[in-house]
């Protein structure tokens, strides 16, 4: 029970960065600590108990292994997460250039 | 030594990477190849082998590393690895279905089995590989003026 | 040995190649990313009308990707709403390519654009055809980082900001969905949305699935504007270069926001009473706050953006009522919406192409200078607004008829209300911009060229002839079955279980 809690407010503190920081870089990362929390708690539903990592090899029998199908969709999402960092990253480095600053209070040029 | 500042780094740093640089790339290969007997796989075994090249940029400046793979070169292994992925998706409507396994499948826990899945891994570690290199580039390597305030 | 479900992964395999050729070889032939963009749009359209009549024949067509039986394998489903939303999808999406040929020569890598624009179109087909659930989240996310990507194409500086807001906004509901999926599966431990149906039918309703559910609203709440989350809209659809905007307010937010949503609560979770409830009142919500808000705005696309918030909220008001009249009013105000609000959006695209301003203040007496974008415009107005004969009155009557046959009395009022209100700006936008007396500074515009005039003139054609598809016979292979599928619930599992 403890693991899955403390995953879920790993995912709150992202979301906690993304609402109360001004710099446009530690709202990213608070992206990515959430993508963190979120493939982590995958991870953690695959668990059985006394299980063994999912390899198969030529001289071992099948006995309790931990589910492999959520470390193929983390993988997957690992690959989504690090698209989207670029993007952003992309995107803030050319917000620098245009307005001077990486102050989200500053940078409000879209109103109404 | 202000000369050799100008371009990369240091003579140790330069030393270290002329012999270890071959041997991470030979690594990410050896991870894509065997991607469907031991973890890692296509992604994995291409970031290894974009970080080779990354590695190069680093430590030599980027005229070296543009010998190497330039970066006309890295779009086209870019978009030669997703079509190449796409191809073997088709070929499989010969046996009637998308990505079906068709080639033979060999013996199990050997290298050669497992149908299209390594050849499918050798694409992803392709796109990868050249996609990770030119998203560096274009990050490190755009160098422009802060724009002056209206 | 052609099967007649192969066709499906066509709609995935056929962009992606295109996207990728596009950025293999047109950077040194310009010529060629026309051709690759129209081409793949207009064969994705002709498949997508043969669909139609497939689906019409057989009623439900599977296929398994690469010969895996479900639940282990990946299925594809096309059944009656997958068809009505792929010809929605695919029909803008080839009269946008049309436009994007004329209207991108001022930017400056075209081929990009292409690339960009065709990933965006795979994903969304992949959304609406997948028939298993991280499927679904993997599309969700290509189309949506290519969206980003694309809104963000001028990069001035207005698109960029614009364009960080909508990408930290979407990510973050891309999250939410993922962490509903990830509870999903620990529930009921399979990926399969039909299995998944048929494993909740016999767990029943607990905690879990109410939280789930909770989860799943909020994340496409996100991606297709509902009200509380609908912020970043009017700042990123307005940003977007025209042909971009026209696609992100006419399909997007609704291939990725209303399509999946209604997939998950109607076949997977199963509808209940508190659900519809929710749903009716964001719907509601939306449509009265998007259009108080667009009253007041003097800027021609960010107007239109609060209006896309405003018409959503009558197509989840509809699907959220229930019956079977609510749910085909608001899939045929879905089909309607991407129509005329794309046209819309290509109108003022085209009046920016040849003004170069998007300010209402500022224009005046456009209509004699640019006859078809201003006929055009007239007709889409019109649309939007609910006067008949075209095809906007017919879906908000069949909405507000349902309202009241369900004795939701207050909702129907605030739908009339809001027609009224959208009645109101839209008179004010035909009089600043197009009629009266022509500016000084305008006396040298020219109409658009060629290709922009003639995407504009097909959806004005939809518009007119689109109140034809309430006729019986026509909404039989159309609309009904749209409906149907929506309407059978959780039966759809045993449907494609029984299927394969």
């Amino acid at each position: 029970m403890i693991p899955y809690l403390l995953c879920l407010i790993l995912f709150c503190e992202g979301l906690y960065c993304v609402l109360r920081k001004r710099n446009l870089i530690k709202i990213i990362i608070g992206v990515m600590i959430m993508d963190y929390a979120v493939n982590l708690f995958f991870v953690l539903i695959a668990y059985k108990m006394n299980g063994r990592a999912p390899i198969l090899s030529p001289d071992t029998t099948i006995m309790n292994m931990v589910d492999p199908l959520p470390h193929a969709l983390v993988l997957t999402s690992i690959v989504i997460g690090l698209a989207t960092t670029a993007l952003f990253i992309a995107i803030a480095i050319r917000i620098y250039q245009k307005y001077g600053t990486y102050d989200i209070t500053k940078i409000k040029e879209l109103k109404g | 030594m202000s000369k050799e500042r100008d371009k990369g780094m240091s003579l140790i740093v330069k030393t270290i990477t002329r012999l270890t640089v071959g041997l991470i790339f030979l690594y990410g290969a050896y991870i894509v190849a065997h991607g469907h007997l031991s973890p890692g796989g296509g992604f994995a075994g291409g970031v290894i082998i974009s970080l080779s090249f990354v590695h190069l940029m680093l430590a030599y400046g980027k005229e070296e590393a543009f010998k190497k793979l330039s970066q006309a070169g890295a779009s086209l292994f870019e978009n030669l690895g997703a079509i190449i992925f796409l191809t073997i998706a088709l070929i499989g409507f010969i046996g009637g279905y998308f990505f079906l396994n068709l080639i033979s499948k060999g013996t199990p826990f050997r290298l050669y089995s497992s149908g299209i899945i390594p050849l499918c891994n050798i694409a992803i570690c392709l796109k990868v590989g050249a996609g990770l290199f030119a998203i560096f580039i274009a990050l490190v390597l755009l160098k422009f003026d802060v724009e002056k305030k209206k | 040995m052609i099967e007649t479900s192969q066709i499906i992964p066509l709609f995935v395999a056929i962009p992606l190649g295109g996207a990728f050729l596009t950025s293999l070889t047109s950077k040194k032939l310009n010529w060629l990313a026309d051709i690759l963009g129209i081409g793949a749009t207009i064969v994705l359209f002709i498949l997508s009308l043969v669909s139609v009549r497939l689906v019409y024949l057989h009623s439900i067509l599977i296929y398994e990707v690469g010969a895996w039986k479900p639940p282990i394998g990946i299925v594809m489903v096309m059944d009656g709403l997958t068809s009505f939303m792929l010809v929605t999808v695919n029909l803008v999406a080839f009269l946008i390519a049309c436009y994007s040929i004329n209207y991108m020569e001022k930017f400056t890598s075209k081929w990009s654009f292409y690339t960009l624009f065709l990933l965006m179109l795979a994903g969304m087909n992949g959304v609406i055809v997948t028939g298993d659930l991280f499927n679904l989240f993997v599309f969700l996310e290509i189309a949506a980082i290519a969206s980003y990507a694309l809104v963000a194409f001028g990069t001035e500086k207005h698109e960029l900001e614009a364009a960080f807001k909508y990408a930290i906004m979407g990510s973050i509901g891309s999250l939410f969905i993922l962490l509903g999926i990830a509870f999903l599966y620990a529930y009921t431990s399979t990926l399969n949305m039909a299995d998944m149906a048929n494993v909740l039918k016999e767990k029943g309703i607990s905690n879990t699935v109410i939280m789930i559910s909770v989860l799943f609203l909020m994340g496409f709440g996100f991606k297709s504007a509902l009200v509380p989350f609908h912020a970043w809209l009017p700042d990123a659809h307005p940003s977007a270069p025209a042909p971009i905007s026209a696609m992100l307010s006419g399909v997007l937010i609704k291939s990725l926001g209303i399509y999946a949503l209604c997939r998950i609560v109607f076949n997977v979770i199963g509808i209940t009473t508190p659900i519809s409830n929710i749903l009716m009142f964001l719907g509601a919500l939306s449509m009265v706050v998007g259009v108080f808000l667009a009253i007041g705005q003097w800027d021609f696309k960010r107007l239109l953006a609060y209006h896309s918030i405003s018409q959503i909220g009558y197509v989840v008001l509809g699907i959220g009522i229930g019956t079977p009249l609510g749910i085909l009013g608001g899939l045929f105000h879905l089909f309607n919406h991407s129509v005329f609000k794309s046209l819309l959006f290509l109108n003022s695209g085209a009046v920016e192409y040849s003004t170069g301003t998007r300010d209402l203040k500022e224009m005046g007496g456009l209509a004699s200078k640019m006859p078809v974008t201003g006929s055009t415009s007239f007709i889409a107005s019109m649309s939007i607004a609910g006067i008949p004969p075209f095809n906007g009155f017919w879906s908000k009557l069949i909405i507000i008829i349902a309202a009241v046959q369900a004795s939701h009395y207050w909702y129907a009022f605030w739908a009339v209300l809001a027609s009224i209100l959208t009645l109101a700006s839209f008179t004010k936008v035909m009089k600043y911009a197009f009629l009266g007396k022509l500016g000084e500074k305008w006396n040298q515009i020219k109409e658009v060229p060629g290709f922009m005039q003639l995407s504009m003139l097909l959806l004005a054609l939809i518009c007119l002839v689109g109140g034809l598809l309430v006729l019986p016979s026509v909404s039989e292979i159309f609309l009904r079955k749209a409906s149907d599928a929506l309407l059978q619930g959780v039966d759809y599992a045993s449907t494609i279980l029984s299927g394969i």
